[in-house]
Formats: structure tokens, C-alpha cells, sequence
């Protein structure tokens, strides 16, 4: 299966990934030869197959009971962030 | 014997008979990794003085007879693990500069163990890779021979520990990432049961897959630190809730009668011929312990690394959609708007394989392709693991390679990603089943190691311990050094 140029930049954009032009075609020449791979998984007969939810069987997804057990520990956690003020993360304006 | 040639346990019988201190034992392995730097670029951050700090914790420990078989031993975390205070770069420019605010769940349970961390080690981006290559702040080299890779992703913590620039090394597995580069170093390397370590704490790739497990010189040595890393965590959804065995208490026990199953698929024409004779003379040590060896076939493994590289992808996209810029990793310089902040922010933070695969994620998740792509791979994954529950209710085993061949060049398979993907042929249907395995030295062609892979069924962790403590009590190619660090 080939990928054309154009649906390599949709899936960077749904990925929100920036390509430079000049990374276009290596992108489309590997993710055109991974999916050719990955298009052996057609030879299965999978019809009368469940898609696996758990790798242990008989397991799922565990739940808590809904109580708070963290406490407020963000000026530690947004010592790490770009741009921090008056304890909010900043980014450029998003609403004019 | 000259202190870093012992293993886990036999330093640990060192420190309690007060041969040496933990401060003795830190200082000559940090030297080791100050001088091995330059040539094996295995480590990401060196934690030098807070080694120290801990090793004189562990020798007051010592001291008052408050301490575990691992207090004072020294050891390298992979660095994915967070590690409070310390940079916890996954290998990444995304978190060059990332200092985690809390230790992972195997780090703190590490810790409490008494044990020391010297420093983080280097490996593939964000985990994706097979190599090493793919790390950024540069490759790792193979101690056995530098021009060659160590495998990856855990290849800093399997050259850590084939140097002996450590004794044991944490490491973690989605599709082979600790039994192949311990396979390619020549030490033995564990991936446990999904979900039998905690995965809080440990920057995510794929979450249905991911599993922490350790790298070290001997099962014996996997064993003690399996024990103080495993359990039960509140923190990981996934964590299951089971006791843990006395995986040390257990290694002698008797292969009298175990049934060994040999993969029919594992012995391919994927397969290098002498790579094959040191894995048919392994089973052979094996019969003269009281085995018995019958083939078992698992035909639908031969899709297990086109189901993995849908499902892994697919959930890789999806863990590192948190790479936003905004709360914490990489940030663009002057970003126009958020669109702008998000999409340069993540192009210059991520390495060309991390991207491909969240493209080709993205693409697996999209509407229209989803039942195509990703639904098909699951239900292949649980074709594959009915094959492997089938091979288990025949034998107790199953024992093949890990790898098709020995350490390749660095360089060699970086131009084409489904040729570097293949490596983990053997080692991935273990992730998409979710059952525990291992890799551990057998020999050597061309003067570079082999690695046996042992697989076995859920938590059976114990016993698969015991078979490969059984195979190193009989071979000594688990004591052999690469020249340069002997």
C-alpha cells in the first residue's frame, strides 16, 4: 500500500506533528513499506474472533473507590512547565 | 575475585561479612562508568554524589543489622523510570531537561530495598527501537565489540551490566526491549507477566504491552531483585493482585521431568545456523538434567510482529498525545498560535522513528481505518495467545533463541524500519500473550554472545528461574566478560 504526499501531511497534522517538505518523502516511503508489512495480517481468519481486551485472561480494567487520595501538588509539578503564572500554564491566546 | 566480576548475591554476602563497604562498591563501579563513557555512551546521567550519599545509608544499615540482601548494592535505572530530583529523560529530546517531581513505583520499592543508584541509562527513544540507535543523546556501543549495537531498547542497561559497570540493571519490554539486548550483550535479562511489576512511574509506549523487568549476570541475581520489584501497586491500573513468590527460595528445584516445548516457528529459515547449534546444544544440557524436549507449534506467531506494530503504535499515539508542550518536555520557541505551539513543539521534540510511529498509529486509530488495522491486530493477538495457552497445557516451557542472529553493526538496519522490526521476531509474541520470559547467555559465535530464550506461562516466573539457574549452575558462558572489562 502507497501513501501519497498529501495523506502523509494529514496524518502529521491529525498527529500534531510538524514535517518540513524535505521529510515528506522518506515518511511516505517507510509508512508506505510498514503498512505493505502490516497488511499480512489479512491472511487470519478472524471472523469468529473476539479482539483481545486484557492480555490476562479473565482480567479487566481494575476501579477505585471515587475518593480523593492525591493532594495539591502543583507548584512541585509545574516546576517543570515552559511558561507557568500565578499557577496557570500559559500558551498563546486561543480566544480573541 | 576482583569485586565487580561478583554477582548480586555474592556481593551482598560481601557486604554483610564486611569484605567491603557499599561506599567501596559505589566508588569502583562509578569509576567504571566514568571510564567506559566515552566508548559505550551507556549511560544517559551519572548520580555520582547521591550514590555516595546512599551507599553511606546502606553501610549505617549494614552496620545495624537493619539491612536486605540488596542494601548497599549498586544499580542503574533504565531512564524511563522516574526518578525524583534526578533528569528522567526517556531517551529524548522531549524531556532533555525534565526533572521528575516522584519515583517510579520499582524505583521507591528499589530504594526501600536499601539498594543504590549510581545513574540512568541510555536507550532507544521513548523505548522504540532495537538498536539503540535511535536515542538522543547518541548510541550505545556493544562492550562485546563497539562497532556493533547492543540491542535495545534497554541496550544502556544490558551493556551496563556486561561491562559490570553496575551488577544488575532495571530495564523494561513491549516487544522484546530487555531479552534482545540482553541477548546481544551476553547477560541475562527478564521480562516478567504483564502486569506482575508496577508500571506507575514508568513513562508509557504501549500500555497493553509495557512491562518492567531486570537485567543482571545471573537468574540467581534476576531473581533477588524480582522479589523486592514485584507486588501489587495501587497506583497501576494493571497491577495485579497476587502474592509474590519466593523467586530465590525456589532456583534449585529439581528439572527432573519438566517438559521443554521447542517452537517449531522459533526454528525458521529466519533462523543463523550456528546461532541454531548453540541453542540444540543448550536443550542438550537440558535432557542430561531430566527433561524432556517435544515440539509444539504455534502457527499463528509467524503475525506476531505485524500485530505488534498496529497494536504498539496505536497506543503510543495515544501515550504521547501528553506531549503537548504546554505542562511539561520541549517547547517551540515563539509559537504563533496552539496549533503552532502543539505541532513544533512535538516535530522538534521527537526522533524520526518516535514520529513514524505515531503516524502510523494516527493512521491505525483513524476513522474509516480502525476495525481494518487496529481491531484486526487484536484479534491476531488473541489468536496468538490461544496458541500460547495451547503450548502450555502440553509443556511446562517453551525454549527457543531470542534473537535470529548475533549483534549486527551499527548503522546496518537503520535505512529500512520493517528490517529493524524484524529483529524482535522471536521475543514479541511473549508481549502480545502477556506470559513472562527471559534471555540468558549460551554461547558465542564469532566471539559474540548468544542468548536461550526461555518462555513460560503466566506467572510462572518461578519456575522459569529456576530452569535458567539450573542451565548457568551447569555453563559458565553467563561468568564470561567482554576482554576490555574482565
Amino acid at each position: 500500500m502507497a501513501l501519497t504526499a498529501s495523506q502523509i501531511e494529514n496524518i502529521a497534522h491529525l498527529a500534531r506533528l510538524e514535517l518540513k517538505q524535505a521529510e515528506v518523502p522518506a515518511y511516505q516511503e517507510t509508512l508506505s513499506r510498514i503498512f505493505a508489512f502490516v497488511g499480512e495480517l489479512d491472511r487470519a481468519q478472524t471472523a469468529s474472533v473476539a479482539p483481545m481486551a486484557h492480555p490476562l485472561p479473565g482480567q479487566s480494567q481494575r476501579l477505585r473507590p471515587d475518593l480523593v487520595t492525591e493532594q495539591d501538588r502543583h507548584e512541585l509539578y509545574q516546576a517543570n512547565a515552559p511558561q507557568v503564572s500565578a499557577g496557570l500554564y500559559l500558551v498563546p491566546k486561543v480566544i480573541e | 575475585m576482583t569485586v565487580y566480576r561478583k554477582t548480586v548475591a555474592q556481593l551482598s554476602e560481601g557486604l554483610r561479612r564486611k569484605e567491603f563497604s557499599s561506599v567501596e562498591l559505589t566508588r569502583v563501579f562509578l569509576e567504571r562508568i566514568l571510564a567506559s563513557q566515552p566508548k559505550l555512551n551507556a549511560l544517559i546521567s551519572v548520580t555520582g554524589e547521591q550514590a555516595l550519599e546512599s551507599a553511606q545509608a546502606a553501610d549505617r544499615a549494614l552496620a545495624s543489622g537493619n539491612a536486605t540482601p540488596l542494601t548497599g548494592i549498586p544499580i542503574v535505572h533504565k531512564d524511563i523510570f522516574c526518578t525524583q530530583g534526578v533528569k528522567t529523560t526517556c531517551g529524548s529530546r522531549m524531556l532533555e531537561s525534565f526533572v521528575s517531581p516522584y519515583d517510579a513505583t520499582v524505583v521507591a520499592k528499589l530504594k526501600s530495598a536499601g539498594t543504590v543508584m549510581l545513574g540512568k541509562a541510555n536507550m532507544d527513544e521513548f523505548a522504540m527501537g532495537s538498536s539503540n540507535e535511535t536515542s538522543f543523546f547518541g548510541a550505545v556501543r556493544n562492550p562485546w565489540n563497539t562497532d556493533l549495537v547492543p540491542g535495545g531498547s534497554s541496550g544502556g542497561s544490558a551493556a551496563v551490566v556486561a561491562a559490570r559497570l553496575a551488577p544488575a540493571a532495571t530495564a523494561t519490554d513491549t516487544g522484546g526491549s530487555i531479552r534482545q539486548p540482553a541477548a546481544l550483550c551476553g547477560v541475562t535479562g527478564v521480562k516478567p507477566t504483564y502486569g506482575r511489576v508496577s508500571r506507575y512511574g514508568m513513562i508509557a509506549f504501549a500500555s497493553s504491552l509495557d512491562q518492567a523487568g531486570i537485567i543482571a549476570a545471573t537468574a540467581e541475581d534476576a531473581a533477588l531483585l524480582l522479589r523486592a520489584m514485584a507486588g501489587f501497586d495501587p497506583n497501576d491500573s494493571t497491577s495485579v493482585e497476587r502474592e509474590v513468590p519466593d523467586y530465590f527460595g525456589s532456583l534449585n528445584a529439581p528439572l527432573e521431568g519438566l517438559k521443554i516445548g521447542l517452537l517449531k516457528e522459533f526454528f525458521d529459515k529466519g533462523l543463523d545456523a550456528e546461532v541454531e547449534r548453540r541453542i540444540r546444544d543448550a536443550l542438550s544440557v537440558y535432557e542430561k538434567l531430566g527433561a524432556t524436549l517435544r515440539e509444539v507449534s504455534l502457527p499463528n506467531l509467524p503475525l506476531s510482529v505485524p500485530a505488534y506494530y498496529v497494536v504498539a503504535p496505536a497506543e503510543c499515539s495515544s501515550n504521547l498525545a501528553r506531549f503537548d508542550g504546554v505542562r511539561f518536555g520541549h517547547r517551540c520557541e515563539n509559537p504563533r498560535d496552539l496549533m503552532d505551539l502543539y505541532k513544533r513543539s512535538r516535530g522538534e521534540g521527537f526522533g524520526a522513528e518516535v514520529k513514524r510511529r505515531i503516524m502510523t498509529g494516527t493512521y491505525v486509530l483513524s476513522a474509516g481505518y480502525y476495525d481494518a488495522y487496529y481491531l484486526k491486530a487484536q484479534k491476531v493477538r488473541q489468536l496468538i495467545a490461544g496458541d500460547f495457552a495451547r503450548a502450555f497445557s502440553e509443556v511446562d516451557v517453551v525454549i527457543g533463541p531470542t534473537t535470529p542472529t548475533p549483534a549486527f553493526a551499527i548503522g546496518a538496519k537503520t535505512s529500512d524500519p520493517v528490517t529493524m522490526y524484524l529483529n524482535d521476531i522471536y521475543t514479541i509474541g511473549a508481549n502480545l500473550a502477556g506470559v513472562p520470559a527471559m534471555s540468558l547467555p549460551c554461547g558465542f559465535v564469532q566471539g559474540l554472545p548468544v542468548g536461550l530464550q526461555i518462555v513460560a506461562p503466566h506467572f510462572g516466573e518461578a519456575r522459569m528461574l529456576n530452569v535458567a539457574h539450573l542451565y548457568q549452575r551447569e555453563t559458565d558462558w553467563h561468568a564470561r566478560l567482554p576482554g576490555e572489562y574482565s
